[in-house]
C-alpha cells in the first residue's frame, strides 16, 4: 500500500508519518505475536518463544480449531447482521444503529416460540421441524419490525441531512430495548434444552453440531441474499436505487416499495442471526443486540460498507480475529487478562483496516451524491 | 493522598472537631458582643464561612446546624439534667432533627432491576419487613424513602449516592447489594456522616484482609452483615482440596470487585492448602462466547474451575466448558452470585457445586424484633407470593434492625424533637458485639465486617422441581 500522496510526489506532512508509524507499528506488533506464537508451537523451549512471556504454554493442535470454529460461527452472525446495515447504507446512505436491536428481537421471539414448542412436546420429537419453524416465525417478526421502524422513524425523516434519522435510530434502539424491558421483563431468559446431537461434537470435524448448523445456515441466507439482489427483478431495483434515487424513479421504480424491501431484507437476516444467537448460546437478553450490533456494523466498515460480500467477509474477520487474537497475538506478548480483551481486538481490527485501507477490505460502495 | 485513609480520616475528624471549637468561641463573642442581633440568622452564614471542612456541622440547614452548638452551649451554662444522658456519640459528625410528626429518614440501595434483581429484591424486601417488624424508635416512624436501585455497578452506586446525599436528614442506608456498588457509594456516603450498612457487599476491599489491614475501599462508617470473602474462597479451596481431593484449580472473575476478590481469595487459600492454581483469567460481563476464555485455562488442565460470577456470563461458561477440549472432566464451582433460582434449573449446571452463605437458619431469632427465620419467610412468602430468591434476605434483615438499634442507642427527644448524634451511631456499630440476628451472631470489627461468616458448599441437583432441595443439598461446611 504506497500511499496517494506519496505517488503523486506531494510533500508528506505530519499527519502522514504519524499514520505510517502507526500502521507500521501495528503490523509489528501482530507480526511480532504471530512469530512468537508459531515459535511456541515448533518448540515451547526455544528462546524466541518465551522472551515476553514466559509461562505462555501454547495452544493444542485440537485447542486452536476449537478457537477457529467457534469464530467463524460468531463471525457468521456479525456478518448475517452486517447485511443490514450494509444494504440500508447501500440505499439511503444513514447508519441504522437499531439493527442490533432488530436481532434482539430475532432472538426474542425465538425464545418464545422455541419454550412454547418446548411445552407442547414438538421441540424433542422433532427437531428440525421445531427449528424451520421459529426460522419462520422469527424472519416475519424482525422484516415486520424493520419495516414499521423504516415507516414510523424513518421516513418522515427521508431528505433531511443525514444527522437526523441516524439519531432517530439511536433513539429507536432504546424504545426497543426498554420495550423488551416492559414486556419481557428484565431477567435473562433461556431456550430450551437443544437435543445431544446438536450439542456433541461431530466426530469427523471434532465441531459441535450447533456450530455446523450456525455456518450452514448462515451460508444459506447469503446465498438467497445474493440471490435475491442480484437475480431478480427487485434486487435489481434495489441496486438501482442504492445507484442513484433520483434517476431510478425516473425509470419507473418504486422508490418508497424498494426502501421497505430492502429494510424487510435487513430484517430477515437479523432475524435469522437471532435464532442461530438462540440455538448457539441459548441465552437472550434485551441488551443482546448492544454489542453484536456494534460489532456487525464494525463488520459492514471492515468489509466495505454497502459492499454484501465485504458485510460477509468482514463479520467473519472480526468473529475469527477476536476469537483467535487474543490468544495467539496478545499471550505470546506477555499481556496480562488476554481474554478480557476480546472486544479491543474486534475493534482494533476495524481500526486496522481503517489504517490500512481506508474504504475498507472490498472497497465502499458510496451512494450517488457522495461519488459527485 | 498517599495516606491511609484510617489516618487521614482522623486527622479530618482531628480537624473538623478544633473547628467547631473555634466556631462555639466565634459564635459565643458574636452572642455576647451584639446580644441584640437576630443570632439564629447570622449563625449558619458564619459557621459556613469559617468552616467550610466541617461539612455537617455548618451545614446551611438550621436544624442540623444549630444542633450541637445548642447543646454544647446549654451544657456548661445550666446544669439542668441532661436529656441526651446516655446517647452514645460526641457530635463530631453532627446532629440530625427530626421533629415532631417528622419520621426518621433511612433509605435502601440495593440491586432492585436486571439479571442481580434476584439477589437485591430479597434483601430490599426484607429492610421492609424489618423496619415495620421494629416500629417506632424513641416514639418516632422510620421511614425507609423511595428505594434506589445500585444498579449492581460503579455508575449506578455513585448516581444513586449522590441522591441520597442530597437529603441531610437521612441517618443510615441500607445497601448496596453489590460490592461494585459500594465502591463508589460508600466514601460519597460516609462524608456525608450517614452510614452505610450491606447485607449483600463481600469484597474484601470493602474491610479488611482479616488480619488487621484495610482493603483498598475501606472507609469508616460502611459496615456489612454479609461475610468476607477471603472466608467463602477458604470455605471454597479447603472444599476442593480436602473433599474433592483435587491437586489443580483455576479461577474465571469477570473483573467486578466482588468476584474479583472471591477468585482470589480463592486460588490464595488453594494454594496455601497446597494446591496448583494452574489458571486465573478474567471475561467481560457481556461475552457470550467463552471458548477464548476457557481455551485459555484449558492449557493448564485444572481439575476444577471456580467462576465466582454472575448471569448470564455464568450460563454460557458452564455450558461450552464440557465442549472445550481439555476440560470435559472439570469439576465446575461457582459462588453465591449464582446460587439463585433462575440459574440452578439450567441444564447445564446439574452437579455444579456452589459455595454461599449457610441458609439453614432453623431457630435463628433477630433479638430486636423477636422474630425467627421460619416466621420472616413465612411473612415473606405471604406478603410478595415468592420465597426469598436469594439467602441474602437474612443479612439484609439484621442489616436493617442493627441500623435502627444504633439509632436508637445514638438519640436523645428534646422539646418534642427526636435527636440523633451521627457520631453515635457509628460508635453504636463498632462496639456491637453477640448479637443474635438471624444470620448468627453478629460481632462488628474495626473494619466494619459483622457477619457471622458460616459458609456452606451446596451440589446442584439439577431440575427447576430440584431447587429448594438443591439449596438445601449441603456437602460441605465451613466456619471461622
Amino acid at each position: 500500500m504506497v500511499p496517494r500522496t506519496l505517488r503523486r510526489g506531494t510533500p508528506r506532512t505530519g499527519v502522514d508519518w504519524f499514520l505510517t508509524f502507526l500502521r507500521v507499528s501495528a503490523l509489528t506488533v501482530v507480526a511480532l505475536g504471530l512469530l512468537a506464537f508459531i515459535a511456541q508451537e515448533i518448540d515451547s523451549d526455544n528462546p524466541f518463544a518465551r522472551w515476553a512471556n514466559p509461562d505462555a504454554t501454547g495452544l493444542t493442535g485440537e485447542q486452536f480449531w476449537g478457537l477457529v470454529v467457534s469464530g467463524v460461527s460468531q463471525g457468521a452472525m456479525y456478518g448475517l447482521i452486517a447485511l443490514g446495515y450494509s444494504m440500508v447504507y447501500g440505499v439511503l446512505g444513514f447508519i441504522n444503529f437499531a439493527h442490533g436491536e432488530v436481532f434482539m428481537v430475532g432472538a426474542m421471539t425465538g425464545m418464545i416460540t422455541s419454550n412454547k414448542l418446548a411445552d407442547a412436546g414438538m421441540w424433542e420429537s422433532n427437531f428440525i421441524g421445531s427449528l424451520v419453524l421459529i426460522v419462520v416465525v422469527s424472519v416475519i417478526v424482525c422484516s415486520l419490525t424493520a419495516v414499521i421502524m423504516e415507516r414510523v422513524a424513518y421516513r418522515p425523516l427521508r431528505g433531511q441531512p443525514r444527522l437526523i434519522p441516524l439519531i432517530t435510530s439511536i433513539g429507536v434502539s432504546f424504545f426497543i430495548q426498554n420495550a423488551s424491558i416492559v414486556l419481557l421483563g428484565p431477567a435473562a431468559k433461556a431456550y430450551p434444552d437443544v437435543p445431544d446431537w446438536v450439542k456433541t461434537k461431530h466426530t469427523f470435524l471434532q465441531i459441535e453440531g450447533s456450530r455446523i448448523l450456525v455456518i450452514l445456515v448462515a451460508a444459506a441466507s447469503m446465498i438467497c441474499l445474493w440471490y435475491v439482489v442480484e437475480r431478480t427483478k427487485s434486487g435489481r431495483a434495489m441496486r438501482a436505487v442504492a445507484e442513484d434515487s433520483e434517476i431510478a424513479a425516473l425509470m419507473g421504480i418504486d422508490v418508497n416499495r424498494t426502501i421497505v424491501k430492502v429494510f424487510a431484507l435487513g430484517g430477515a437476516m437479523a432475524g435469522m442471526a437471532g435464532i442461530l444467537w438462540g440455538i448457539l448460546f441459548r441465552s437472550v437478553i434485551h441488551s443482546t443486540g448492544f454489542l453484536p450490533g456494534i460489532k456487525a456494523f464494525s463488520a459492514a466498515v471492515v468489509g466495505g460498507i454497502g459492499h454484501l460480500g465485504g458485510a460477509m467477509t468482514g463479520g467473519l474477520t472480526i468473529g475469527v480475529a477476536e476469537s483467535v487474537g487474543p490468544l495467539v497475538i496478545l499471550e505470546p506478548l506477555g499481556v496480562s487478562g488476554v481474554s478480557q480483551l476480546r472486544d479491543a481486538v474486534a475493534f482494533a481490527v476495524l481500526i486496522g483496516v481503517l489504517l490500512l485501507r481506508p474504504s475498507g477490505i472490498f472497497g465502499e460502495r458510496l451512494p450517488a451524491e457522495d461519488r459527485t | 493522598m498517599g495516606l491511609p485513609r484510617s489516618i487521614k480520616n482522623s486527622r479530618r475528624k482531628g480537624r473538623a472537631f478544633t473547628v467547631v471549637i473555634a466556631l462555639l468561641s466565634v459564635f459565643a463573642l458574636l452572642a455576647a458582643g451584639c446580644g441584640n442581633d437576630d443570632d439564629e440568622a447570622q449563625a449558619p452564614e458564619d459557621t459556613a464561612a469559617a468552616a467550610p471542612e466541617a461539612t455537617t456541622a455548618a451545614a446551611p440547614e438550621a436544624t442540623t446546624a444549630a444542633a450541637p452548638e445548642a447543646t454544647a452551649e446549654q451544657a456548661p451554662a445550666e446544669p439542668a439534667p441532661d436529656p441526651r444522658e446516655g446517647a452514645l456519640g460526641d457530635g463530631s459528625l453532627g446532629v440530625v432533627e427530626v421533629e415532631e410528626g417528622d419520621a426518621i429518614q433511612i433509605r435502601s440501595l440495593q440491586s432492585i432491576t436486571g439479571d442481580t434483581a434476584s439477589f437485591g429484591l430479597p434483601i430490599h424486601r426484607a429492610a421492609v419487613l424489618a423496619v415495620e417488624d421494629y416500629g417506632q424508635v424513641r416514639g418516632f416512624d422510620v421511614d425507609l424513602g423511595t428505594s434506589l436501585d445500585d444498579l449492581c455497578s460503579n455508575d449506578g452506586g455513585q448516581a444513586a449516592a449522590q441522591i441520597i446525599v442530597a437529603d441531610e436528614d437521612v441517618i443510615g442506608v441500607l445497601g448496596t447489594s453489590c460490592s461494585g456498588a459500594a465502591v463508589a457509594a460508600a466514601p460519597l456516603i460516609t462524608d456525608a456522616g450517614q452510614v452505610l450498612i450491606s447485607g449483600g457487599n463481600t469484597s474484601p476491599a470493602l474491610t479488611s484482609d482479616l488480619v488487621g489491614n484495610p482493603g483498598p475501599n475501606f472507609v469508616e462508617g460502611y459496615y456489612r452483615t454479609a461475610h468476607n470473602d477471603l472466608y467463602q474462597g477458604a470455605a471454597m479451596a479447603k472444599f476442593v482440596r480436602e473433599d474433592l481431593g483435587f491437586s489443580t484449580a483455576a479461577a474465571i472473575h469477570d473483573g467486578d470487585p466482588y468476584t474479583q476478590g472471591l477468585a482470589q481469595a480463592f486460588v490464595d487459600a488453594f494454594e496455601r492448602e497446597g494446591g496448583n492454581v494452574t489458571g486465573f483469567s478474567a471475561v467481560n460481563k457481556e461475552d457470550t462466547d467463552m471458548v477464548p476464555v476457557l481455551t485459555e485455562i484449558a492449557a493448564g488442565s485444572p481439575e476444577a474451575l471456580f467462576f465466582p460470577i454472575f448471569q448470564p456470563a455464568g450460563d454460557f461458561i458452564a455450558d461450552q466448558a464440557p465442549g472445550v477440549s481439555g476440560l470435559g472432566d472439570t469439576v465446575l464451582l461457582a459462588a453465591d452470585g449464582l446460587l439463585n433460582a433462575n440459574y440452578l434449573p439450567l441444564p447445564q449446571t446439574e452437579g455444579m457445586y456452589f459455595s454461599g452463605p449457610d441458609q439453614r437458619f432453623g431457630q435463628n431469632a433477630n433479638e430486636s424484633t423477636g422474630k425467627s427465620a421460619d416466621e420472616l419467610t413465612a411473612s415473606y412468602e405471604e406478603r410478595y407470593g415468592e420465597p426469598p430468591s436469594s439467602a441474602f434476605w437474612a443479612h439484609g434483615y439484621d442489616a436493617a434492625t442493627i441500623l435502627l438499634d444504633a439509632i436508637e442507642a445514638a438519640s436523645w427527644t428534646e422539646d418534642g424533637s427526636l435527636w440523633i448524634d451521627r457520631q453515635g451511631v457509628r460508635d453504636y456499630l463498632y462496639a456491637l458485639r453477640g448479637y443474635s440476628g438471624i444470620i448468627g451472631t453478629l460481632n462488628c470489627d474495626d473494619f466494619g465486617d459483622c457477619g457471622s461468616s458460616k459458609i456452606t458448599v451446596v451440589q446442584n441437583l439439577g431440575g427447576e422441581e430440584n431447587v429448594q432441595e438443591s439449596l438445601n443439598n449441603v456437602v460441605f461446611s465451613y466456619e471461622p
